[in-house]
């Protein structure tokens, strides 16, 4: 029997929450990209489920830029925690809250 | 057989992403969200996404997940975290709108698809899922396909020059 696709979409929405939160609770910068890293798979994941249910490719090609965009996100965010911790020898966001060197 | 895999991989996806916000050491959170990311790979498949499991595996549990311990290592894995709150109340605040929003996406999901679902249509790929998005991404999707290869440069020429070092900094050997 084929697992229903509402299964799939409750799984991604509780992976979302559990990375949303782990945004709200964590000071670590490393931590919370990762957990924004969470929430993209969560949504890729839905994405998928939902063009299971149509039948048809679209979603699976909407997930696969989303993969690319996160790549490049990725790339970009870790370069401006590095960028920062050079500066300020931390990785916690409440140091970094004034937005100026 | 569907069924099973499901509810075997389902809680160790959960269970891996909990767990993520627990560890303190930042290594450990990185490689649980590693296996977080390979179960994900297997929902793909049981999805009949076959090309994006592969994509999955290869990219988020390979390159990007990489990329993460580079930096941690490079950062020093052994920095404890502040655990002092700047706002008071956030955390607890924090995990009830979690709580909410998991309650309001399963309301969503039940009202919008049915928990249970409902039939699911064949998928229209007779000749296997690899060579149905390939032709939807060489024709329909060619435009943003070639976008993306212009953002993928810009995003390593933007990560060069961020986290390029000052030249007029320290010098390297006087740095401790």
């Amino acid at each position: 029997m084929r697992t229903p696709i509402g299964y799939f979409l409750v799984l991604s929405g509780l992976l979302f929450s559990i990375g949303s939160v782990g945004v709200l609770v964590r000071r670590n910068a490393l931590v919370i990209f990762m957990s924004i890293e969470l929430q993209l798979n969560a949504v890729n994941l839905a994405l998928i489920a939902f063009s299971r249910r149509l039948g048809e490719v679209d979603g699976q090609i909407l997930a696969f830029f989303s993969m690319v965009v996160a790549a490049a996100e990725v790339v970009v965010g870790l370069a401006i925690i590095v960028a920062i911790f050079q500066r300020r020898r931390t990785a916690n966001v409440d140091d970094a809250s004034v937005l100026r060197w | 057989m569907d069924l099973i895999v499901f509810w075997v991989t389902a809680p160790i996806s959960v269970g891996a992403a909990a767990l993520m916000l627990l560890q303190r050491n930042a290594v450990h959170a990185a490689l649980l969200l590693v296996l977080n990311q390979f179960t994900l790979a297997v929902f793909f498949v049981l999805l009949d996404a076959h090309f994006l499991a592969a994509v999955q595996v290869i990219v988020y549990a390979g390159a990007i997940m990489v990329l993460f311990l580079f930096v941690i290592m490079l950062l020093g894995v052994d920095r404890e975290e502040v655990l002092r709150e700047r706002i008071r109340g956030q955390r607890p605040l924090a995990v009830f709108l979690g709580v909410l929003m998991v309650a309001e996406l399963v309301l969503a999901v039940r009202l919008g698809v049915g928990l249970l679902g409902s039939a699911v249509p064949p998928m229209a790929q007779p000749q296997g899922n690899v060579r149905a998005v390939a032709e939807a991404l060489f024709t329909r999707y060619v435009f943003p396909f070639e976008v993306t290869s212009v953002l993928l440069i810009v995003a390593a020429i933007g990560a060069m020059v961020l986290a390029r070092r000052k030249a007029r900094g320290i010098p390297e050997e006087a740095a401790p």
